[in-house]
């Protein structure tokens, strides 16, 4: 998903060392000496999936930080909450998300300094939702993006209804009631439209999924990432944003099923 | 040369722990003509009397729009002002466009204190000379702040600055307790009484010397605002009132007095309708006529 730059003097990544340190790297120079800059990601995130209920949002993203196509970080949660009623899921570079995470919680750090002293409340999802949005812009309009794709969930208490919004390293801003990045806009979005307009219709206005049933229809979403993306293991965590709040689920892992794997020739171990 | 040898060098304290560059800069905002604040459950006003520099030169704006939920009225120094309300612009303009919010009222006036307060901290500078009033709406409702040069900045009910103020304030102590549940109306009418306790013997408020900013819905009531005239108005956003705009507002306020609708008749200039005709927008043409016997603190250098 991630799109690997190809070496200058090779059409192609030979001995697919990429991402370690040999691949060739910042080969730019400038007349003021190198400059860096993102110009890949390393350690990554996959799929992030969102989805609107009756209650709130859901968003659900695995347990795993690959290094390359290597399983490396088995346990790191992708789900960060941005005080009471936000909550980020990220999808890229994991190091990215970590300095997102902390300029983020200084930020909210001090506008609850600054609401001691005049009540007022802190940033909206939907004002975070456009800090991010304009910081991913100007990022990549500096050549040097925050390579990230992240979904913003949370609950607007002012007009009392649910938030769900995307944005991605190029900036690029939309909002839907059901929403995924990277792979899962591929595998799960279909699915997450079809069991959301199944109650809803098209124009989303009949009733919206139940808690249980938006949970089931993500636990089958990260089921079929799971099988189809090799980026995605099978643990992973749902947040649920309400008017009461955030909450983060336990790792869990959705029921699979390998049987007819034996039945597959022309792969591991068989001797036909 | 020096009133005092602590003159020269607005951060050095004097023995009697003053820093009297900043008294004086205090001083600066008292010899502006008076601008008076107040604020209810809905809305936050501001009211001020303008001077103008000579008979033939306009009266001197004193509210100034910063952003759709704020605004200020100033007294002092009108330099120092128009770089205080710019710095106020860009702060809710950055607030604006970064985060898709308005910025906090208590914020932007706490923005403006800092800096004024860096500046009777640090050496070769001047504090500003200039107070001002600031109200302004957000998530936590109507607010009147009061900023002054010596760097604070305080929230009140209501609060007058600039030339005879006290007497203003004498009256908005006396009656304050009204202004909570007061509706736009009455709220303006105390603010015009109060505004009218600043003024000289023989003046009056008129169309030229008064004008009125308003904060929170129109009053569909009443006509005292034109409501046609000012999208700001329908929407509940930061709008002046001045010149022919203030008219109804004038009115409504001598009948609640019980005098006449025109007001007071020996008047240097009857301000009638048809000798005003200044429009919004054309402020800085001078007007039609001269007053008559305009003197003493009517014409200043000041403002």
């Amino acid at each position: 998903m991630w799109k690997q730059p190809a070496p200058a003097n090779s059409s192609f990544n030979e001995y697919n060392t990429f991402p370690l340190p040999q691949t060739q790297r910042g080969q730019s120079s400038h007349a003021h000496g190198p400059v860096g800059h993102t110009q890949q990601p390393l350690v990554t995130g996959t799929s992030v999936l969102g989805l609107k209920y009756d209650k709130g949002v859901m968003i659900a993203a695995d347990n795993l930080a690959s290094y390359g196509s290597l399983a490396r970080f088995r346990d790191i949660q992708r789900l960060h909450p941005l005080g009471k009623h936000t909550l980020l899921g990220v999808a890229g570079d994991m190091s990215d998300f970590q300095w997102l995470k902390k300029e983020l919680d200084a930020l909210l750090r001090e506008e609850d300094a600054l609401a001691l002293t005049d009540s007022h409340p802190s940033l909206s999802p939907k004002n975070i939702y456009e800090l991010l949005s304009n910081l991913f812009y100007a990022r990549r309009s500096k050549m040097n993006p925050v390579w990230n794709a992240v979904l913003v969930g949370g609950w607007d208490k002012v007009k009392e209804e649910s938030f769900l919004a995307y944005v991605d390293l190029l900036g690029t801003t939309y909002s839907a009631p059901t929403l995924a990045t990277g792979f899962g806009a591929h595998l799960a979005q279909p699915l997450l439209r079809e069991a959301y307009e199944a109650k809803a219709g098209i124009d989303g206005e009949g009733p919206l999924l139940t808690q249980e049933e938006a949970e089931k229809v993500l636990e089958d979403c990260m089921k079929v990432l799971f099988y189809r993306d090799a980026r995605s293991i099978n643990k992973f965590q749902i947040a649920t944003i309400t008017s009461e709040g955030v909450t983060i689920s336990d790792s869990k892992s959705a029921d699979t099923y390998w049987k007819f794997a034996e039945g597959l020739r022309g792969y591991g171990a068989q001797t036909q | 040369m020096f009133r005092n040898s602590y003159d020269s060098d607005n951060t050095t304290f004097s023995p009697q722990g003053k820093l009297f560059q900043v008294e004086y800069a205090l001083e600066a905002v008292k010899q502006g003509s008076a601008a008076i604040g107040m604020r209810s459950k809905t809305h936050a006003i501001l009211l001020t009397l303008k001077r103008s520099t000579g008979e033939l030169a306009t009266y001197q704006k004193k509210l100034i729009r910063i952003d759709d939920h704020v605004g200020v009225a100033i007294a002092g120094l009108t330099s120092d002002a128009r770089v205080l309300s710019n710095f106020m612009r860009q702060q809710a303009m950055r607030s604006r466009m970064t985060y898709g919010r308005a910025i906090p009222v208590g914020r932007i006036v706490q923005s403006i204190a800092d800096r004024a307060q860096t500046n009777t901290q640090e050496y070769g500078r001047r504090p500003y000379g200039v107070g001002f009033l600031v109200i302004g709406q957000d998530e936590t409702g109507p607010h009147l702040y009061e900023f002054s040069p010596a760097g604070t900045a305080f929230e009140y009910y209501a609060h007058s600055i600039g030339a005879r103020s006290q007497s203003a304030k004498t009256y908005l102590e006396s009656n304050f307790e009204s202004f909570e549940n007061a509706t736009l109306p009455e709220l303006i009418n105390h603010g015009l009484s109060a505004l009218n306790d600043t003024l000289q013997q023989d003046k009056s408020l008129s169309l030229k010397n008064t004008s009125i900013a308003i904060i929170g819905p129109s009053d569909s009531s009443s006509d005292i605002e034109n409501i046609k005239q000012s999208a700001a108005a329908k929407r509940g956003n930061f709008r002046v009132w001045e010149n022919e705009g203030v008219e109804n507002l004038l009115k409504a306020w001598r009948r609640s007095r019980g005098e006449p609708e025109d007001g007071p008749q020996e008047e240097t200039t009857p301000p009638t309708a048809e000798q005003s005709q200044s429009v919004e927008g054309s402020e800085n043409a001078p007007q039609g006529a001269p007053a008559a016997g305009t003197t003493s603190e009517d014409v200043t250098m000041e403002e």
